[in-house]
This record gives structure tokens, sequence and C-alpha cells, in this order.
């Protein structure tokens, strides 16, 4: 202030020395017009700083920094609280409210609007006061995969102004904050979010802000206030949640707890009928005595006191009901005590309803029929509720144990909108995770493999030509046998010229392959056009044509299996604790060679691409139990048994055994033994399923004249 | 001097601007007020997240929010109804608000109003085809009722699925003829199937030309913004030929992987030009390479094309002529679904059909049944505002990813959409799950085969006690089987009769719960003592042709149940609560098996829990000479019935079979007294699409028969091949399914000792 006083000073002084040469004169006139333009410089700054900041001039410099959520660092910002707002738009739907163009990044990516406290220019109002949530929701995002610092390539903005409540704003002064925004215009892409929707006494389920275009992730839509597809339901956050450890649900007492404050006294009078009724299975409680939140006490004896939310892992069920407002934050309490959610509100959107099936994890009851709910509950298995309970835990800890799992999920929902592609399916969002067996089988179409296909021979090997040739021979005789891919494991010999090989009627293709490894059987060449592939060993030249043929058949009826000739069978060793291979021919197999055995083309992707663990690394290495590793592989995926076919057992020539063989034979089966032991670790359980039948054709061995039988000429071992 | 001043100003006035460029910023941050003394402290803290010094959002004040509203003020509750007024107008229905549960307590059912009689508004327009099909398959199924005081749904006699006033279907005085039918209430509690709204040229999505008031619409093409959620169901656009049931299969034969075909993305269609909806279709040309993406339009429709056409029809027009719809339907991997006029296109359901994967193209659409069906597993989108995006979409999808969802496409097809009858009851299972007392299945149920409409949630509430997802839910059947054995002829009870040695042969079995006798014979029960001793296993006696019920062994009291006068034999079939195991093994009086054989029978059906494993095998086989469906019981290289004389099932078949096969098949049963069985195997097959499962051959089943037993009659066979074509006919298709093979023992009739083998008696069976 000092210095403009000096400066005016500085200009009033030249004005009364009025006798001055010409060259003064024209020095003044120099001077007067640079201090014109210092004037209207610093009037220019001046105007700009008082001005928004949008065009700031200093804005350019800000925007790249990496938010800081710094609570003593906020800007405040007056409001005009006459601006132009608009009313949230009820029509908006993804396809015209969403500005689709920002999000063109090949990820969703979102910027934060900067602490800002708006301040009505008139009354000196706060809009609206930061809470601990709104916190934690914004430092979620902040230091998410979503965050971005820079605006111009954010899809979705994020105001930093707090709406979680409507209780504790002005909301025509929350409006006016959101449209002076720098980025709002008219709300596109904007998130806001809000858990305490609507006031007194009205209670809308929808924030009663002026919000335009901006997407809301509500915490209390009825229908008919979520556009869906647009909005995002998101819970009611409770800072009550348990963080005990769940009971059994053998070791919950009541069927029923209601432990809500606040629902409707018309809903409360039914409750209380129902556990004068049933005051065994239903405990109707209500708070003590003063405003304590985390006690309840029952209605009949007001001394005993309980502590709450925990109180709510006595019961299988607990009740969430209609209150002014849908959204009720008992709801994640609930969750979080592993109880079973009972919602007897109509057409409130449940969280998340777009993704999660909530008909795995609660119990929807129309307000109507709330006299009839004991009934309703005693009805549902116990099977059903152990289910649910823990469908209950598993989302809970997924999508709504704290804030920031809440927010991510929520910003997901929207992303799996935006991104469809990388959307997950109902199945990803909603799989139960708690039992280590559940699966998926890739291959669900049920149907039948056509016939008219055939398979392929794979057939692996290094140089035994003679052998292979007279395979090879055998094979293409099959009918069902569509072409032959040779697999030639040997790099330091060329692989004989295709003209040396047998000349058969089907296609023959060889490839050489670049190292000697075992998982090259497995590779999903090309050259494959069938379904079916049949793995072949080059010595294995005793199959008939028959038993091809049939092994083909039978593999068509069980398209997700291996089906396959010689089998083996893990057996558990109660003395050395430990996995057992056994050769031996027993009542029971659990695995199938893969020496000869059919499998579909896509076990040989899953092989080569999605082998758990260090399997396949291990078995190229050690040139052993690639065929335990695929059964393995199929039997995890699956859990199907492979099928055996036929009764051929013996492979190897069985006359020469000998000393020499049987003590490399006794490693062999040592080394397998280890395989199984060391997989079924990476795997975390045992997947192989032993069965006790094979398969043949359907007049095998029966006194019927031979040549009325399709396949014959089945082997006996 | 005055230099030294003019200096000094010069000067001044730079630093002041340099100032104000360098450090003005601060300018504008100075005059933030003090912060609250928190925020300071929370600075001081330093240990604890900035987050604990702020308040909660639920405000301390007032800590259960509008609680303290509630305990006294009558304002806050009085005014919760206010805006009831608008919810109960009809373009605002919700089912709580539109629609009168009360009439569906009981059962869900369906009344068809009749057709109108002649009055003054003429006589009754024509029923189109389609909609015709519509009323037949409702009229044929369990839905069906002619009572409407009992009906839950009401359904239109009059044709409402074209409603574009310039089409020759289009029903005229639709409001004049709703107001006379005599339950319309408006509209409460009916459902309208419509296929076209809006005319040109705007195409209105809700110009039905009449209105529809609490009606809930079935309809095609519904947008996001019109469809009343949770009330209206979106149904899919069909041909004019759609059957009206079965219908074609899927045409995905194989299942090859990687499944990629000739084309990667495939659409022939026509374009309009000008008006509402053609600007996707016009621009689908810049899409089009001709070698792995074909996407061809024509301007040639209606009359007077030639006078709207663009420059680019003439060239549109030659490539179009190039390629065959059916051929790229085939040979392309992905399919384009852009919208027409209207938002869904037939395209959607030939994609689907076709396994080629639909890729949508119809902002704001919402999908056929996307309430229950996750299309995210079976379909991909694209946004009319991102057309040139389509390309790299496509092309981003893993080899992995197109297999499943080929898959899906074929599940949901065969499920829900291969037929009228499908589609319509798929629409009232939908509604049916919002009534209150219907469990609602869940969305694996509706997403995997065998799909929702052969799912009854009322059976169970567990897809744990259902055969078909154990696998994928990591789970197994429940252990043991109740053994159910049909008695028919009801010879005299002794130590020799077949039925006395039967019983006594399952009581050995160590997987047996418990016995079940069904008393369908003339004769009067046996007295218990004569029934052999079972020891600990309960053996229950249901006399089925109104004789009371007797229990003997443990835990069976009598129950004095009577049925019906004329018994049917689907009543083997029946869920008798006394079938508490997942398995049930069912029985001829005459069967005659051993107990390893039932024993490994049943170690059998555990791996496949779906099927029917059993013993006696048939056959069926189309007969050219005939033009029909032959039956064969002859030794034959394969089979696709396994007879329940003596075969494990799944308890949820019985409830299937009583609760959900049409009542047309129930009644030939009935009459006939014969082919129950081959209805089960159909049954089963047309669930799970899979043949039977026979185990090691039993000689002698049909050979031993004698006295009176049904099997010797002559016309006992012409009759069970006359059954087979009317079921086939009845399920529009023939369902069963041929097998190869059979199981046996691991070690059946290897050259090994006997001793080694843990079924050894079934090696002495038949030869």
């Amino acid at each position: 202030m000092n210095k403009l006083k000096y400066l005016l000073s500085l200009v009033t002084q030249p004005r009364t020395i009025s006798s001055s040469s010409p060259k003064e004169q024209l020095l003044n006139c120099l001077t007067y017009g640079l201090f014109t333009i210092v004037a209207l410089c610093a009037g220019f700054l001046l105007w700009d700083l008082s001005s928004s900041q949008r065009d700031g001039f200093f804005y350019g410099k800000k925007d790249s920094h990496t938010l800081v959520l710094d609570l003593s660092h906020s800007q405040e910002v007056i409001l005009h609280s006459d601006a132009d707002q608009r009313k949230r738009n009820g029509n908006c739907t993804f396809w015209d409210c969403l500005n689709i163009y920002k999000c063109e990044h090949d990820r969703l990516k979102v910027y934060i609007y900067p602490l800002q406290e708006f301040v009505d220019e008139k009354t000196d109002k706060v809009a609206t006061t930061l809470s601990s949530e709104y916190f934690q929701i914004l430092e979620a995002v902040l230091k998410s995969r979503y965050y971005t610092s820079n605006p111009n390539e954010a899809c979705l903005f994020l105001p930093s102004l707090d709406l979680l409540s409507q209780n504790v704003f002005d909301k025509h002064l929350a409006g006016a904050a959101l449209a002076s925004l720098d980025f709002w215009e008219r709300g596109d892409n904007h998130i806001i979010f809000n858990m305490l929707p609507g006031s007194a006494p009205a209670y809308n389920s929808v924030l009663d802000v002026n919000t335009d275009n901006a997407i809301i992730f509500g915490g209390g839509f009825d229908t008919w206030t979520y556009r869906p597809g647009f909005d995002v339901a998101i819970p009611v956050w409770s800072p009550r949640v348990g963080h005990q450890h769940p009971h059994a649900a053998a070791q919950r007492k009541f069927l029923l707890i209601v432990a809500q404050l606040n629902v409707l006294p018309r809903f409360l009078r039914t409750l209380r009928d129902l556990s004068s009724a049933h005051a065994e299975q239903l405990l109707l409680l209500g708070p003590c005595n003063g405003m304590d939140l985390s006690t309840r006490c029952s209605f009949s004896q007001h001394h005993k006191l309980m502590e709450y939310p925990r109180l709510l892992s006595h019961g299988k069920f607990c009740f969430v009901g209609r209150s002014l407002r849908l959204g009720q934050p008992d709801l994640v309490e609930i969750m979080s005590e592993s109880c079973i959610p009972v919602i007897a509100i109509d057409n409130y959107v449940l969280p998340f309803e777009d993704v999660i099936d909530w008909s795995l994890a609660s119990v929807r009851i129309r307000e109507f029929e709330l006299h009839s709910i004991m009934q309703k509950l005693k009805a549902i298995s116990n099977v059903k509720i152990v289910e649910m309970q823990k469908q209950v835990q598993w989302l809970y800890t997924k999508y709504f144990k704290d804030l920031k799992t809440v927010t991510l999920t929520a910003l997901e929902v929207l992303e799996s909108r935006i991104f469809p592609l990388r959307a997950r399916s109902s199945r990803q969002w909603n799989a139960i995770a708690t039992n280590p067996r559940a699966t998926f089988n890739p291959l669900f179409l049920p149907s039948l493999a056509p016939k008219s296909q055939g398979f392929t021979a794979v057939i692996l090997t290094y140089d035994r030509v003679e052998s292979l040739f007279l395979l090879i021979q055998k094979l293409a005789v099959v009918p069902s046998l569509q072409s032959i891919l040779v697999i030639w494991n040997n790099q330091k010999k060329s692989p004989p010229h295709l003209s040396t090989f047998p000349s058969i009627s089907k296609p023959l293709k060889i490839r050489q392959t670049k190292e000697n490894k075992l998982s090259n059987r497995f590779y999903p060449y090309p050259e494959i056009e069938t379904e079916a592939i049949l793995t072949i060993d080059d010595d294995i030249i005793m199959l008939t044509t028959d038993e091809l043929d049939f092994g083909y058949e039978v593999w068509r009826e069980f398209p997700d299996h291996i089906v396959g000739f010689p089998s083996r069978i893990h057996v558990w060793d109660n003395v050395t604790m430990r996995w057992h291979y056994e050769s031996e021919w027993t009542n029971q197999i659990s695995m199938v060679l893969t020496g000869a055995a059919f499998h579909h083309k896509y076990w040989s992707h899953m092989y080569t691409y999605a082998m758990p663990g260090d399997i396949k690394d291990w078995v190229d290495e050690h040139m052993n139990c690639e065929d335990i590793a695929m059964n393995f592989l199929v039997a995890n995926i699956t859990n199907n048994p492979p099928i055996k076919v036929t009764p051929r057992k013996k492979f190897k020539c069985p006359e020469c055994t000998n000393t020499e063989m049987l003590s490399a034979d006794l490693n062999h089966m040592r080394e397998r033994s280890a395989c199984i032991d060391r997989f079924s670790k990476i795997y975390g359980r045992m997947p192989l399923r032993t069965v006790e039948f094979r398969a043949d054709p359907v007049l095998f061995r029966d006194n019927f004249p031979d040549k009325l039988k399709r396949y014959n000429d089945i082997g006996s071992l | 001097m005055q230099a030294k001043k003019r200096y000094i100003l010069v000067f001044v006035s730079c630093a002041f601007l340099a100032y104000a460029y360098f450090g003005g910023y601060r300018l504008k941050v100075s005059p933030l007020r003090p912060r609250r003394a928190q925020h300071e402290s929370a600075k001081d803290g330093g240990v604890q997240p900035p987050y604990e010094q702020l308040p909660s959002f639920l405000d301390q004040a007032d800590p259960l929010g509008p609680l303290g509203h509630l305990n006294g003020s009558a304002g806050a509750l009085a005014a919760l109804g206010h805006n009831d007024s608008r919810r109960s107008r009809g373009s605002e229905c919700r089912m709580e608000t539109c629609f009168d549960f009360t009439r569906c307590y009981e059962q869900f059912l369906v009344y068809v109003y009749p057709p109108e009689p002649l009055n003054s508004l003429g006589a009754a327009p024509p029923t189109s085809a389609n909609y015709q099909k519509i009323l037949t398959a409702i009229q044929e199924s369990r839905y069906h009722t002619s009572d409407p005081s009992a009906a839950c749904l009401f359904v239109l006699g009059m044709d409402t699925l074209d409603r574009d006033s310039l089409s020759e279907d289009y029903v005229r005085n639709v409001p004049s003829r709703l107001a006379r039918l005599p339950h319309w209430n408006n509209g409460r509690n009916h459902i309208i199937f419509n296929l076209y709204s809006g005319t040109w040229p705007d195409y209105a999505e809700n110009s039905l030309g009449f209105d529809a008031g609490h009606a809930i619409l079935a309809k095609a093409s519904m947008s996001v913004l019109q469809v009343r959620h949770g009330f209206d169901v979106s149904i899919p656009l069909f041909h004019k030929q759609f059957p009206l049931r079965a219908g074609a299969t899927g045409s995905v034969q194989s299942n090859n992987f990687p499944a990629n075909k000739k084309y990667l993305l495939a659409f022939k269609g026509k374009r309009y030009v000008h008006g509402i909806g053609s600007e996707t279709r016009n621009s689908l040309f810049h899409l089009h390479n001709g070698r792995d993406m074909v996407l061809v339009t024509t301007c040639r429709h209606g009359k007077s094309w030639r006078e709207l056409q663009d420059n680019r029809c003439d060239e549109d027009n030659r490539e179009y002529d190039r390629y065959d719809y059916e051929t790229l339907l085939q040979n392309s991997t992905f399919c384009l679904v852009p919208r027409g006029r209207r938002l869904g296109s037939f395209r959607f359901l030939e994609a689907l059909q076709a396994g080629c994967i639909p890729v949508l193209l119809s902002n704001a659409w919402v999908l056929p049944f996307e309430s229950k069906i996750d299309w995210k597993q079976a379909a991909i989108w694209a946004d009319e505002r991102l057309l040139l995006q389509v390309p790299d979409i496509v092309r981003s999808i893993s080899a992995e990813r197109i297999f499943a969802l080929r898959q899906q496409t074929q599940v949901l097809w065969e499920r829900y959409f291969g037929s009228i009858e499908k589609i319509v009851f798929t629409t009232f299972e939908i509604i049916r799950e919002r009534l209150p007392d219907y469990p609602v299945r869940s969305s694996l149920v509706w997403n995997s085969s065998p799909g929702a409409l052969l799912t009854l949630p009322t059976f169970a509430d567990s897809s744990r006690f259902m055969p078909f997802m154990l696998n994928s839910m990591g789970a197994e059947p429940r252990h043991n089987y109740t053994a159910v054995i049909y008695v028919q002829i009801g010879a005299a009870m002794g130590p020799n009769a077949a039925l006395y040695k039967l019983v006594k042969t399952i009581t050995k079995s160590q997987f047996v719960d418990r016995i079940l006798v069904l008393w369908a014979a003339e004769r009067p029960l046996p007295l218990k003592k004569r029934w052999p001793p079972t020891y600990h296993i309960p053996l229950h006696v249901v006399a089925l042709g109104g004789n009371t019920r007797i229990g003997a062994g443990a835990g069976a009291g009598p129950t004095g149940q009577t049925t019906e006068e004329r018994p049917s034999i689907s009543q083997r079939f029946v869920p008798y609560d006394e079938i508490q195991t997942d398995a049930v093994l069912s029985l001829d009086e005459d069967a005659i098996l051993n107990t390893d054989e039932l024993d490994f029978a049943y170690t059998v059906w555990r791996d496949f829990p779906e099927r029917i494993v059993g013993y006696p095998a048939r056959a069926h086989f189309w007969d050219d000479s005939k033009n029909a469906w032959g039956y064969t019981s002859k030794w034959t290289n394969y089979y696709s019935i396994v007879l329940t004389g003596a075969a494990f099932y799944h308890r949820y078949y019985n409830y299937l079979y009583t609760n959900w096969l049409s009542l047309l098949l129930l009644k030939t049963v009935q009459q006939s007294s014969n082919c129950e069985d081959i209805l089960m195997n159909l049954l089963v097959s047309h669930v799970t699409r899979k043949p039977p499962i026979k185990v090691t051959q039993r000689k002698g089943y049909k050979d031993r028969e004698t006295g009176r037993s049904p099997w010797n009659d002559p016309d006992h066979f012409i009759q069970r091949q006359s059954c087979l074509n009317t079921f086939a006919a009845v399920f529009g298709y023939m369902p069963l399914i041929r097998s190869n093979l059979r199981m046996d023992p691991m070690l059946y009739r290897d050259p090994v000792s006997n001793l080694r083998k843990k079924y050894r008696q079934i090696e002495l069976v038949g030869s």
C-alpha cells in the first residue's frame, strides 16, 4: 500500500512543474506513456487475479501438478448465487449425457478438482464442509489407477465438493458451487458422491442439488429416480462396521434380528407383533437411553444392553426396513457381521445392483408382506443359509469393506459401462471364491462333437523312424483320422524327407521343433484343424483301428474330458504322508497317459499358455510328467475325471523286462510320485478324481455274432 | 533531478510488474480465511491420517438421521406419500403400484381373452400368424387357465404385435376394443406383446395407438428411457416364420479352437439414406475392407428408393450383391447388429443362432430379457458415436473370449430364443420371479445350461440340490440312494417271488438309504410279515390304487394317504417326500439285478448326476419308409434310451416330470398306461442335450418275462412306437441322442484273477 501511495505522489508531482525545456517535456511524455502502460498492465493483472481461474494467467503452471489433499491449503472461491444452474436431468442416459469423446483413451481417467471452499458472496456462508468420509473417497481415487492430474485427458471429473449428506449443506449454494467448477459444462462427465439424499419433509430419493447432467453415485435411489445404466447405486457408509470374526450359521441363535432404529412406525408395529409371537426367533431391539449408537436394548427389558453392531452376529438374518430415506447405513453394518440382510424396502435400488446378484446374498420382501416374514425365512434351507452367508461375507470383503473399496467398485461399475469390452461378466462379479473346488468349465456347450470332423494325430518323435512309419501306416487306415502331424523333436538331425514317408491317403505334415521339449507335444499348432487331438507316442503301434475309432467316439461324447487308453492312479501314502504314483492294474484310475489319448485342442492352448506355476518349465527341464501335468490341468479346470477306453493296458513289449529296466522303472516311478506331490502343492489341492469305470463298446464281449458288432477288434490288454 | 525521478519511476514500475508477474498468484491466496483450528492441529498431530480430524457425514447433532423427526412429527410421514400420485400414472408403473399381487398368491396362471364376437366395431380383426402362435403356446401350456377369476395375468385376444399404422396387420379401434374387455381395469395384470410401434417418419417408441395403462409391455426395440424398469420386459424381434416350438437348433456344431472364421466382422442389410436411425448404417462403408471386414449395405427398399438415393448408392449396391447373407452369417466370427429405424433388428437373433457373436451398434437399446440374461457373456458392445473404433474392438478380443462368447450364444439361443414358446415362457418366468411367493433364480442359473425354464426354483433353494452345476460348484451329489420299486402285477409274495428277491438284493447294497415300494397292482398289499427283512433300512409301501400306504422298518409309520382312483403310470415319478437322497434308483418289480450291479451303477451315476444311468437300453431311429420315428429293443451298437425299470437318476427329474411336462404328454402316458420311461428319457435328454449312460450289459432282461407281464402284449411295442412319435411332436423335435459306449468296471472281463476285481458278481452275469 505504501508503494501505491508513493506511486501516486510521483504521478501528481510532475504536474506542478510546468516550466520545463522541450527536451524535458518529451522525456516527460515518454515517462507518462511508460507509466500508463505499466498501470494498464497492473490493472489487467489485478483484474485477472480477482476473476475466476478459468482462463487464468497462472493457471497453466498449476494444472500438471498432482493434487495434494492438504487440508490447510484449500482455496476459497466466492460464489455468485445467481449463477446459472440447471436442474438434474432425469432423462439422462449413458448415450446422451456422457461425452464419450473424452473417454477415448484406453482406460478410465478421473480428474479431481483441488480442495476448494465455496463461499457465498452475499451471506458469507460456506457451501459445504468436508467430511472424513469424503476425504477418504477423494484419497481413494487419488491413489487409484484411475487418477489423472491432467484435466485434458480426464474422462471423468470428481468435484472436491462434499455432497455426501444433504443434511449439512445448502442445496442452492451447492448447486452454485458445482456450476462454478472449471470444467462443469452442464455437468457432463462429472461424478457426484451422495449417501444421504433429500431433506425433510419430502426426503427425495436423490440429491436435490441442481446437478444437471452429472452422474450420481447415490446411496438411496428408488427405481424412479435411478437412471439405469447412468447412475450408480452405492451403499450408505457406516463408520461403525464391525471387524469381528463372524460366527458360523449354526452358532447364530436368532433367525432374525431387527436392530434398525429408524424403521417407520407402521412397520415397527408389525415387527412388534411378530416378535411377541416368535420371541425365540426374532430379536427386536430399540435404542437404549441416550443417543448412543453403539448399543441396543431390547424393548421388553430395558436393562439389557447389547453392543452394536456386534450383536448382529447372533442372527442368521438381519432386517433393513424402510425409513424416511431408503438407503440406510445398517446394510453395511449387517454385512460386516456376515448376517444375511432381509430387505423390506420396495423399489430401493440396492448398492451396485447392476453387477451384484443380490438374490445370492439377501432376501427381499415386499413391505406389504412384512407380516409373513417369519414364514418366509423359516422356509429357507440350512444349506442355502450357509451359502448366502458365505456370499455376504465374500461380497463384503470384496466390495464393501471400506470406503476405498466402495469407491473403487463404484468406479469399476462405471468403467465397465464406458469400456464394455473389459467389463467383468456377472459370473465374475459374483463368483464365490470361498470354495476352492469351484471352477468354470470353458467347454460348456452341451453338445456332442461332430463326427464328420475326425481327429488329428499328433506324433511326438525323436528318431525312431522305423516305428514312426509303422505307426503312420496304422493310423492312416483309421476312418475317423483327419490328418497326421509329426512333431520332430530332434534338432541334431533333420526329419526324413517327406517322400520317404509311407504314402497314405490322409494329409501328413511334419514339423521340426527348435528345442527338444516334452511340451512340444501340447503346443496348439495351427496345422491342427480339428477339435480333437490324439497325442500318441511313436512306439504305440499295438492299438487297433477299432480301438482308435471307438476312442474317438467316446471322446465325442465327452469332449471336455481326456479320453485315453493306458491309465494310472494316484494314492495317498499314509506312511510317508505323500502322494504316490501307481501303475498297478487296479479297480480305479485317475489319470490316462497322453502316450495315447484324445483331448480337445483347447487344452493344448491352456497347457501352453495358462499352466499355473512353473509346471511347464519344470516338465521341460526334467523331461518327465507332461502327461501328469495335463491330467492335473484338465481335472483342475473341469473337476472331471479322465475316461479310460477299452481294456488296453500294456504298451511297451511285456516280454523284454529285465533287471536293468526294473531299476530304471523304480527311479521313474519315484520321480513321477514326486511330480504328483509337487503339482498338488502348486494347485493347492488334489484335483484328480478317481473313477471305477471305463468305456467299452455297447456290445463288447457280449454273446453276440461278431459281424454285427461295430467294434470287433478290441484288444485284450 | 528530473531524470533521477524518471529513472526511479521506470524502475519502480518495472519492479512492480515483475513482482506481479512472478509472485502475484499469492495475492489471490492471501485473502484466505484462517483455517479452523482443528485442521491446524491435524497438521501438528502428524501420526493420524488427516481424515480422522474431520467430522463424519452422518452428522453428530442428529445421529439417527431422520429419526428425530420421526418420533412425533406426523408431517414428515404424511409427506412420504407426496409423489404417489405421479407413481400411479401408467408411464411410471412399477410392480408395487400397478400390479395386483393378490391374484397370484396360489398359482401363476394366464388367461387368454377369447376372440371378439361380432359387435358394433365389426368382426374381430384377423390375428397375425405370430400372434396366433403366441396364443397357442400359452393355451397349450401349464400357465393357461380358462377361468379369468383364477388368472394372475391376462393376455389380449387381439393382435397387438404390429402397431405401425401403415402395416397391414395393424388393428384399428384398439382403445374402444380395450374398453370393452371385461377385466381390463386400466390394464392391471395385463400383458401386451408388441414387436413394432410408431411409424414413418419418427418411429416413436411409445406410440402404440392406444394407452397401455397399467399393462406390462413385452415389447421389442425398447430404449432405456422408455422402458419401465422392473416392470416392462424387452423381448427380441422375430420373423414372421419363427417356429412355435423347438425350432432350429443353433448352427454351431463344432467347438473348434481358436474359433476364428473366414471373416472377422460381417453385416449385410439395407440402409435408409435419410431419416431416423439412418446415420449409423450409412457410414458403415467406412469399415468395409472386402477382406476380413465385410459390411455391405443397399439403398434398395420400398418403391421410391431411387428418388432418395445418394451418390454412394450405386457403388454400395454393387458390393452388396457380391455377398450372400447366409454365407456371411456362417463364416464370420462377429456379426454387426446395427439399429434400423427402430432399435432392435432381426439381425440379433439371426446372429445369435448362427453363433456369430453380435456386435451391438444400437445405442440405448434394452437388450432382450436384459434383467436376467448377462449379455456380456454373449455379445460385444460398440458405440454408434465411436463407429470407427469397431474394427479395433473386434480385433482386440482374445481367442479364449471368442471361444466362450460363441458357446454362450448357443446356450442362450437354445434355452430362451429358439422358438416363440420359449420367448413367451421366458417373459412369464421373468414376471413370475417378481411375485412375492416365488423364489428368484440366481444369475448363474439364468446364464448357464439348462437355463431358467428348466430349473424350477420351487424344487429347492440351492443349486446344490440340482444335478446341473455340481461340477462347477466343486460339489458332489449327496450320498446314497432311494430305491423306488414300481409294482404293477403284484404276484404273490414269497421268498421265490421276484419282488422278494429284489428287495433282498437292495438291502445288501452299501449305498441304499431306503426302499420305497409303489403298489399299483390291483391285488391287495401283502402283509407286513411277508416282506423280506430289511433290518436298518426303512421300507415304505405306498398303495397307489386307493389303498392306504403302510410303513415297515425303521422310522416309517402308516400315513394313510390315498390317491385318485385310476392311477397313472406316471405316479412312479411323483416326487414322494420319502425320497430324501439325490439319487433315485427306479426299478420294476421283476428287475433282476445283483448287489454289485446296483453299487457299480450308483458309483457311475455319481460322476454323471445329470443323466440317467442304468441297465436295459433301447434305441430310436428314423424310419424312412414310414416317415416316422421307430423304436427298437433289438441289440444294437448304440442306444438312446435307458429304461427306468433299472436305472439311477436325480431326484430333480421326478419333480420336473410331474410339474413341468406338458399336460398333453402326461395324458398320453396315462391313457396308454405305458411309455412313461420313454418320456422320462426324452425329458432328461431335452434338459441335458446328452445321451443316457448304459452300464455293463445285463443279459436276458427281456427274455425271461412270463405270465401276464405287459411286456408280452403284442400291442405294447406298437404303442411305444406311437408314443415316441407323439412325444417328439409335442416337444417339437426329437430330444433323444445316441450313445455308442457303455461303462464297465475297470477290470471287467480282463484275464486277471477275479480276486483282484471289485465287482465280481458282475462278471458272473449273462454269459
